[in-house]
């Protein structure tokens, strides 16, 4: 498969650049006490979202999980919009109603996340039948975490999506652990996109450190789904670096594994090949590096001015017509 | 209603609701239904007969026959709404409400809220409610879970105007409503047909009309005690208040058509009238809609009452078989004519 294009490339470097960094200071500042909430995030993983992102179209869609900050940033929301919201300030992309684990914004194709394990795949099924009636072209990425595929939701949604031909793609980001359990004790198969077979669609275990490859295996799908052709099972295989959520010591797993996956990691890797084919310089690379940094302290600085909600807005957005109106 | 148009035509409650989305379904065409069994040649047309003959109408895209996936179901719904679609979803027995929780509870229910209003989910659920000697898996009046879910509106219609009407509303509401049919109420014909069945039938606009959320329904007026009921509950009010009418004690009888939002200041009103409150509930009783209705109504009129207020509901046990038990286990005009006389010995 041929590499996309340089720009896209340098695109795709920036994004998992922007997730990274956006990752590793929030939780500096939420160890500081800085920022409220709880955190559970995606370090290691973003190629996932970010080769499955740079291969859909402006108006397509994607819904996350309770791991959503790539997810998000990979679609489109701004580091500011990301910030505040984690700030739980009013100009955050929910306003402040959502936090770390609801990120979205609908204008850019980004739905909230949903934090129940599974429970948005019958949703992103849901959607992709809205699209298809209304023929509309349009195709949603409905990532999941290896724990998803065992629940009933997973069973409900895919077998829709599958009868229907629906225009959405599965992915589901294997990390080997769902929280501290790994994914070989909670199922019989060695390749989770086996499930594919069950539903009559096509299932694909990609290496989910490589985001062309990712991206790649994304593209195909997107392709079958758009042409009407159904959903695909796209399994990425890869790794959380960090822990499941702010208080988790990893005692569950060994050095030598964790080790082992960051050799592989997929933003250093990017860069390399990039460099080894021309398409840029190693300053270049540590020129965008620099650039996200200095993105991501603006967006502090965005987010630690704004304004807090007012307690009692806490009382709207429960209808669409609020009470006493 | 006052202001009823002229061409009339006298319907079930399930050929209301059948004109209800016959009608919002060639008016708008993100309208359509999604469901067990509703369009498959030669079926039933949903468990009540509710979208028979739809599918013939407008095709099986809009008529859409599902896996039994009551999860499937209420999340597609959820994601097709987000989509920009009006779906009519719903499940053959209400008691089925409960595969589909976390799709009703945590995602239609949340989504605007967790978005900070950027997205709505303009979509309906509909449930069969009731007990009818189908036993405990099938006979459950879940209303009472729903209210107590921020974020979805609930509908009970107990009339064929009221049917046609509040689920048009239903349809065209930005917000999720689950909307609870009386398996009592339907008037379901052939082999559809339910032993035991009221089928109230009554004259339903031919044109287009809505029914608004939130304004009660005051079905007979009266002077010495306020009874509020819903769905079948509000039918035998009406027999209780019958039969007391003739010991000289005259009940006013009010069904508040959606639970969510309440219409507090009808029956507050009422009560300042009558100074007594019975609430007759086929939910049960331990967390039910009769004592949230209660709390509600004491807060806001508790000076005009001369007499606790009573509840009279199903026990806490779940729906019994035998039609013995069945019926101790249902509220009827008997258990209203008691509760009647109790608050009334207060005067």
């Amino acid at each position: 498969m041929a590499d996309p294009s340089p720009d896209r490339m340098l695109h795709m470097y920036r994004q998992m650049q922007r997730i990274r960094q956006f990752e590793e200071k929030v939780n500096q500042l939420f160890l500081e006490g800085r920022m409220p909430g709880t955190l559970h995030l995606y370090t290691g993983q973003e190629a996932c979202a970010v080769g499955v992102a740079e291969a859909l179209d402006e108006d397509d869609w994607v819904v996350g999980t309770h791991r959503p900050h790539g997810h998000a940033i990979a679609k489109g929301v701004t580091l500011d919009d990301m910030m505040a919201e984690l700030f739980a300030k009013s100009t955050g992309c929910a306003r402040g109603y959502g936090g770390s684990m609801h990120v979205g914004d609908p204008a850019t194709g980004v739905l909230p996340a949903i934090a129940i394990v599974g429970g948005n795949i019958p949703v992103a099924s849901g959607m992709a039948l809205g699209f298809k009636m209304q023929k509309t072209g349009q195709v949603i990425a409905c990532f999941m975490g290896d724990g998803a595929l065992n629940e009933g939701a997973f069973h409900e949604g895919v077998n829709m999506a599958a009868i229907w031909d629906l225009p959405v793609v599965f992915v589901c980001e294997n990390n080997l652990y769902g929280a501290s359990t790994p994914v070989d004790q909670v199922t019989r198969l060695e390749k989770l996109s086996d499930r594919a077979a069950g539903y009559g669609i096509p299932g694909e275990t990609v290496d989910g450190m490589d985001v062309l490859t990712v991206h790649g295996a994304a593209q195909r799908a997107v392709e079958r789904a758009r042409n009407g052709d159904g959903p695909t099972l796209l399994e990425c295989l890869t790794y959380r670096f960090v822990g499941h959520s702010r208080s988790d010591t990893r005692s569950y797993r060994s050095r030598d594994e964790e080790a082992e996956w960051k050799a592989r990691d997929a933003i250093p890797r990017l860069a390399a090949h990039m460099v080894e084919r021309g398409i840029t310089t190693q300053d270049e690379v540590d020129a965008i590096a620099a650039e996200v940094a200095a993105e991501i302290e603006a967006s502090i600085e965005f987010a630690e001015s704004s304004p807090s909600p007012a307690p009692e807005d806490c009382l709207k957005y429960v209808f669409t017509e609020e009470a006493g109106q | 209603m006052t202001d009823q148009p002229q061409a009339t035509k006298k319907m079930s409650i399930a050929e209301a609701l059948r004109e209800a989305i016959r009608e919002e379904m060639q008016r708008d065409e993100r309208v359509f239904c999604l469901g067990e069994d509703i369009g498959i040649p030669g079926g039933f047309g949903g468990a009540f007969t509710v979208t028979l003959g739809l599918s013939e109408e407008f095709g099986h895209e809009r008529v859409l026959d599902t896996p039994i996936s009551e999860a499937g179901i209420a999340g597609a719904a959820v994601g097709a709404a987000l989509s920009g679609m009006r779906p009519i979803a719903d499940v053959q027995y209400a008691d089925f409400l409960f595969c589909a929780m976390d799709q009703l509870v945590n995602q239609a229910a949340k989504m605007r809220y967790m978005s900070g209003g950027k997205v709505s989910v303009p979509m309906v659920m509909r449930a069969p409610s009731g007990a009818t000697t189908r036993a405990a898996q099938h006979g459950q009046s879940p209303e009472s879970f729903f209210i107590h879910v921020p974020g979805v509106k609930v509908a009970c219609p107990s009339t064929a105007y009221d049917a046609k009407g509040l689920l048009k509303t239903a349809i065209r509401c930005d917000d999720p409503v689950l909307f609870f049919e009386h398996k009592l109420l339907y008037g379901s014909k052939g082999m559809r047909a339910e032993k035991g069945a009221l089928s109230p039938e009554g004259e339903v606009p031919l044109e287009d009309y809505t029914v608004p959320f939130g304004k009660a329904a005051i079905r007979r007026e009266g002077t010495d005690v306020t009874i509020l009921g819903k769905l079948m509950t509000v039918y035998r009010a009406l027999a209780a208040a019958e039969d007391l009418a003739e010991e000289g004690i005259s009940c006013e009888v009010i069904d508040p058509r959606t639970l969510v939002p309440f219409d507090v200041e009808t029956v507050a009103q009422s009560i300042r009238k009558t100074e007594h409150l019975v609430i007759v509930d086929e939910c049960p009783r331990t967390g039910g809609w009769a004592g949230e209705a209660a709390a509600v109504l004491q807060e806001a009129a508790f000076g005009s009452l001369d007499a606790p207020i009573k509840r009279v509901t199903a026990p806490d046990t779940p729906v019994p078989f035998a039609p013995v038990m069945e019926k101790y286990y249902i509220p009827d005009e008997d258990d209203v004519k008691a509760a009647v006389r109790e608050v009334l010995r207060w005067r």
